[in-house]
């Protein structure tokens, strides 16, 4: 199969994926046992708040009308009144989301930094000293809760040696940068705890390979056989992991976020959750799994163009 | 070393050792363990102890309150790790929590092995339509980022406890049914699924008994992981309010309740966590030693 046929079956398993997703979060509020109208009121449900709140929120129309209202909502960027706030969630959210997509940006930057230097440098050492080392620390970041490891960051890095911000955001983007470096690099030890140990047994296991042979044998530099024969085949599979990974990190990024007082998502998430607003968290649960679907999509594309010889079956 | 240079890629293990002579690490081998998982199994072990005995190993109640004795550094007589804002023990609240927290990780892996594991194997084994279902399912089951399914579900059955096992519960079996799924999907042409097919074994006996006990043991490595996950997870639900409540010990509460006192006193959120570390270290070991054996 070419590469636009493989390119073109992935954007349709997208939209289906999409369709599936709406559908689940549409489903859970109207199949998950109780009245989603009583369950949002909570205590201050009377029958009349209740039946008012079903007509409001269209409960009482038929499941295939109610979902398409729902989508086509939406599409349009409506999603609904926050009940806690008393405005569009789409404002709510559209404030916020730039905020929680930089630090895991950031953290996907700090992260690749990391991964490369210490994974790379445990291979080559593959056995020795240095390679004992990162594999037990970073074998422990991989068990470490980030939220906790947030607060040592903070405990050491800002209470004591004042390094940096104990939390907060900062105004201007030096001072985003500078605010975030902490969080992002929290996120970042813990995702790399996963790629690291991937790109280093991937990496030894390309370097037997014959071409890296006979790369070596026509006397290039170790260095250049490194970067150029070993370390794009060996990057494959460290992708593919980091795709997969990424739906932990937006969570990671949601904690953490309270963790360093960062005005992102997860605030937002997390104190809707206690106050059962549910649109909020509605909204929230479909954004975060669109950039997991398109960090997906775009980890599988460009597989066909980091490695032409993949073929799709 | 001369042969380490004539064959590089031997693996260690196959290098010849006297026989007479059995190493520590061989002997292992006989008995089924290996150095990781002995580790890990020891440090599971212990938990389960700590949590058994904790009133025996601490004379404090972890709940009782006495502000007299608030903020006592770690170290300080009679109280090793210190106390926090209300004067209770920190030692003897980490000790009981390691109760609720392996109850975490049991619990919120259970359910989902055994429903994933059946799933997984159904689908695997009879293929077709039901497999092709079960594929699209889990394309977009896995859009979701974990936590956020889990806490989405949770805003809906309600925050706690209960709110989070049946999280765990409806999202958490999607790893062992793909596990199962692709292990089922290989052992079903296999001779010996076709020899009890041949002799006329009736479906579900040829599921339960040949392709189950083929296909459990990558999942069971995975118990592991979905352990420290759970754990892992459930601390940090419980860090931000939404599991056990207040007084109830938790390590993931502990770290929470602490944080407002990290300047006079970094004691009280700083030492639940290793808690955490010593429990994730342990399991993840045992899951490293069991995919090793395999």
């Amino acid at each position: 199969m070419g590469r636009a046929a493989y390119i073109r079956r992935r954007l349709v398993l997208t939209v289906f994926v999409l369709f599936g997703v709406t559908v689940m979060i549409f489903g859970m509020v109207h199949f998950l046992p109780g009245d989603p109208a009583a369950t949002l009121l909570g205590d201050r449900g009377t029958q009349q708040n209740i039946a008012d709140l079903r007509e409001q929120l269209c409960l009482n129309k038929p499941l295939p009308e109610q979902y398409w209202l729902f989508v086509s909502g939406l599409v349009q960027g409506q999603m609904g009144t926050s009940m806690q706030f008393r405005q569009p969630v789409r404002d709510m959210v559209v404030s916020r989301l730039p905020i929680s997509i930089g630090l895991a940006l950031y953290a996907v930057l700090l992260a690749g930094i990391l991964t490369f230097t210490f994974g790379l440098l445990a291979a080559v050492h593959k056995g020795r000293v240095t390679d004992q080392v990162i594999r037990v620390l970073f074998l422990l970041m991989l068990t470490t809760p980030n939220f906790w490891l947030g607060i040592l960051l903070i405990l050491v890095l800002s209470l004591g040696l004042h390094w940096f911000p104990v939390a907060g955001f900062g105004t201007s983007f030096t001072d985003h940068i500078w605010y975030l470096f902490l969080p992002a690099l929290t996120l970042a030890l813990g995702l790399s705890a996963v790629l690291i140990r991937n790109l280093r047994s991937s990496v030894i296991t390309t370097t037997r390979s014959d071409y890296v042979r006979t790369a070596r044998a026509k006397g290039l530099l170790d260095r250049m056989v490194l970067l150029r024969h070993i370390l794009r085949n060996a990057i494959l599979s460290t992708i593919t992991i980091f795709g997969l990974q990424f739906g932990f990190l937006i969570g990671g990024a949601l904690i953490v976020e309270t963790v360093f007082a960062i005005p992102g998502l997860g605030q937002l998430l997390f104190t809707s959750i206690t106050s059962r607003d549910y649109p909020v968290v509605q909204a929230i649960t479909v954004v975060t799994a669109l950039m997991v679907i398109l960090v997906n999509l775009v980890v599988d594309l460009s597989y066909s163009f980091l490695d032409p010889r993949v073929t799709y079956g | 070393m001369a042969d380490n240079v004539l064959s590089p890629a031997l693996p260690q293990t196959a290098q010849s050792a006297p026989v007479l002579h059995l190493s520590f690490g061989m002997r292992l081998q006989k008995i089924g363990l290996n150095p990781t998982l002995l580790a890990g199994l020891i440090i599971l072990g212990a938990m389960i102890l700590v949590a058994i005995a904790a009133p025996l190993l601490t004379p404090y109640d972890p709940i009782a309150q006495k502000l007299d004795e608030a903020f006592k550094p770690p170290l300080s007589p009679n109280h090793p790790l210190g106390t926090d804002n209300f004067g209770r023990d920190i030692f003897s609240r980490i000790l009981y929590s390691t109760r609720l927290d392996l109850q975490i990780g049991f619990v919120s892996v259970m359910f989902p092995f055994i429903f994933g594991t059946i799933l997984g194997i159904t689908c695997g084994y009879l293929g077709g339509r039901v497999d092709t279902l079960l594929m699209r399912v889990l394309d977009v089951m896995m859009a979701f980022p974990f936590l956020v399914l889990v806490v989405a579900i949770m805003s809906i059955v309600g925050p706690g406890l209960t709110g989070m096992y049946i999280a765990f519960g409806l999202v958490g079996w999607i790893p062992y049914a793909r596990i199962t799924r692709g292990e089922a999907l290989v052992n079903r042409n296999l001779e010996y699924i076709q020899a009890a097919r041949t002799i006329g074994a009736t479906t579900p006996r040829i599921m339960a008994r040949h392709v189950l006990p083929n296909v459990i043991g990558p999942a069971l490595v995975y118990v592991f992981t979905g352990m420290v996950l759970a754990i892992l997870i459930g601390s940090g639900l419980s860090y931000l309010g939404l599991g056990p409540q207040p007084p109830t010990p938790e390590w993931g509460a502990m770290i929470a309740a602490g944080r407002q006192f990290m300047l006079q006193a970094w004691w009280i959120t700083a030492l639940p966590g290793f808690a955490l570390l010593i429990l994730g270290v342990g399991l993840s070991l045992i899951g490293d030693g069991l995919a090793d054996k395999r």
